[in-house]
């Protein structure tokens, strides 16, 4: 049963990764650059959820989804903030200035956040219960007494062996279930949306598409929007499982997410949802082994391996360089 | 009559020396700086090999760094007690030996990272470099005889006067000694390769370049000094941390060469002192130092992305 468990909390911990993963993917997709202010917008999303739980009735079931919403157009918008003043202006720069420009900026976003005049403090923060507390286990083997007969030089022994339960709560619940609605309603607006079709012809080509009437700043603006919307909404869902925050908790779920993306074949959807699962599962699954203190490596070891051998990701197509 | 630049050199060491036989005299935060320069100095013309004249976008120097600056370490303070009989009891012998085979230590890192991850391009290669740069800090963190997660403490710093003179001549010179190393090796006939590789690989492939065997020799070079670097920085520091070696580090280090003007030899030191001094000009704004410092990483590149120190007057001359 340890492994129905492990299983639980790994599920979870990728639903959390894809949902920050898509956000990299879609921007990559538009744009060609690794947004890393991404992972910063992630930690924004959770100190909103923060700020937002004691003013919109969080701990009852509609007081979270209204704190979950709210803190998603938080970071929507500031998504598109940060593109339009950091990015917009190197529109058809080298993408080494571009993605040192995003670096500035995850650094200005982490130090103001950091500083105790104008942002959040350094020192982490209990994170408020923002959906009803429950937790729901189920004995799976119920408590045994293994008695071992006495020897002749030993006494008889009593070995207690504890009850095996499988335990959910809540929040895991929570992740679960709204982050699978997340993904559906990314998929819709994605395929079945007009926008969404505009967003995909800007990432297939966006010459072609300016030259059929698409706006194209206007889509790269909804692409931010979107992206940061489902991160802010992985920063709360983070947060709920993990019961401090503080303004540099974005960095390191940031990049595994990346990795989730680049694994799955960054630019593809589908992918990033895929990638950001396996590394979950994957890293829940080192963490329980004796290797546990590696496992914030395993992430990286998995990315090298993926890209020596197949460097389009694992539903990434292969784009072949022409001359 | 040795060529001009071999006279540069030599003087340019006789500076350092004259240099470290008044260290005695500096002011200890003065000499602090100093001697942070002369470390940044020797990451950014090391990457800068990398990353600008070979056009190879490298997130992992801090780790070659930390490479180094453990293997030296190593050297100087846990088997110090041992090497330093062997050495005739000199310091000024033991800590060049220590320095070098941390660079070899590092070079060879930077062989086992780049053989394999420099067939990809752009921004894969910058996140393999950054991923072989945790994996590294996180193996450091796991290894009992480097102290672990606690790091190594107590190294020989120029606080200790039988080192301090060796230290500080060492971190002026290595500077001086990467800078020519890696001038000397673009004007060179190999490394034309680099600036091939840089330009156009697919043209320098069909000229009949082995371009891979470059990318891979810059890489080396450049993990090379930046071991060096990592060595130095040890015994300015006196204590070492995987934690100091993180994806910050290597962005500092980044910076410097995007601010200096990728490929450009004046434009890269003279960002490399620049941000070093700011970081530490900034000091007396607390809190706000590193607000300040992104704001104006963000300006910069918003304003003059092509680099700082980029006149005419300094571009590479016939590359």
């Amino acid at each position: 049963m340890e492994f129905a468990q492990q299983l639980l909390n790994g599920i979870s911990l990728g639903a959390i990764y894809a949902l920050i993963a898509l956000g990299y993917t879609m921007v990559y997709g538009v744009l060609r650059f690794i947004n890393f202010a991404h992972s910063d917008v992630f930690m924004l999303g959770a100190y909103a959820g923060l700020l937002l739980t004691p003013k919109l009735g969080g701990g009852t079931f509609g007081g979270g989804l209204a704190v979950l919403a709210a803190s998603m157009a938080v970071t929507a918008a500031l998504g598109v903030v940060i593109e339009k003043v950091a990015y917009r202006p190197l529109r058809g720069r080298s993408t080494l200035t571009v993605l040192i420009t995003a670096i500035g900026v995850s650094l200005l976003i982490q130090n103001v956040a950091q500083n105790r005049q104008v942002g959040f403090g350094p020192n982490p923060k209990a994170f408020p219960a923002v959906f009803p507390q429950k937790t729901f286990s189920w004995e799976v083997a119920p408590a045994m007494t293994n008695t071992v007969a006495a020897t002749a030089d030993t006494a008889p022994t009593v070995n207690v062996v504890p009850a095996k339960t499988l335990s959910v709560n809540t929040n895991q619940l929570a992740v679960l279930v709204v982050s699978l609605a997340l993904l559906g309603a990314l998929h819709w607006i994605v395929h079945h949306t007009k926008i969404g079709t505009a967003m995909r012809a800007v990432s297939f080509n966006a010459t072609a598409s300016s030259l059929v009437g698409i706006n194209n700043d206007a889509i790269i603006s909804f692409t931010f929007a979107l992206g940061s919307a489902l991160a802010g909404a992985g920063g709360i869902l983070y947060a709920m499982n993990y019961p401090t925050i503080d303004p540099l908790m974005g960095t390191l779920p940031g990049l595994k997410a990346f990795v989730a993306a680049v694994l799955g074949g960054i630019g593809n959807l589908p992918g990033a949802a895929l990638g950001g699962l396996l590394i979950g599962l994957l890293e829940t699954f080192v963490k329980g082994s004796r290797w546990s203190t590696y496992s914030d490596a395993i992430a990286f070891a998995i990315l090298i391996l993926i890209l020596l051998f197949r460097p389009a990701g694992l539903l990434g197509k292969l784009r072949v360089e022409k001359v | 009559m040795p060529p001009k630049s071999q006279l540069c050199l030599l003087a340019a060491l006789a500076v350092a020396g004259v240099a470290t036989a008044f260290a005695g005299r500096m002011d200890p935060y003065f000499l602090d700086v100093l001697l942070s320069v002369g470390v940044s100095v020797v990451l950014a013309a090391s990457l800068n090999l990398i990353n600008g004249f070979t056009g190879q976008f490298s997130l992992g120097h801090a780790g070659f760094m930390a490479v180094g600056a453990y293997t030296a370490a190593t050297l100087t303070k846990t088997l110090g007690a041992k090497l330093l009989p062997l050495v005739g009891g000199q310091p000024w012998v033991l800590l060049p030996l220590a320095l070098f085979a941390g660079g070899l230590t590092a070079a060879l890192a930077g062989f086992l990272v780049g053989a394999p991850s420099l067939r990809l391009k752009g921004d894969y290669l910058a996140i393999v470099t950054l991923g072989f740069g945790e994996i590294i800090k996180v193996i450091l963190q796991n290894v009992e005889f480097v102290g672990g997660a606690l790091g190594l403490n107590g190294l020989p710093t120029t606080l200790n006067p039988a080192w301090s003179g060796v230290i500080v001549f060492a971190t002026l010179a290595a500077p001086m000694l990467t800078v020519y190393v890696v001038w000397g090796l673009l004007n060179s006939t190999y490394g034309r390769g680099f600036l091939a590789v840089a330009d156009d690989e697919v043209a320098a492939e069909a000229m009949g370049l082995n371009t891979t065997r470059y990318k891979i020799t810059a890489f080396v070079v450049g993990a090379f000094f930046a071991g060096v670097a990592g060595g130095l920085y040890a015994h300015i520091k006196g204590t070492l941390t995987p934690g100091g070696f993180d994806f910050n580090k290597s962005i500092e280090i980044v910076v410097m060469v995007i601010l200096g003007g990728m490929g450009r030899h004046v434009g890269v030191i003279l960002a490399a002192v620049l941000l070093t001094v700011l970081s530490e000009t900034l000091r007396k704004f607390g809190d706000y130092r590193m607000i300040l410092y992104s704001l104006l990483l963000i300006v910069l590149m918003l304003t003059r992305p092509q680099g700082l120190f980029t006149w005419p007057l300094w571009k590479r001359k016939a590359a």
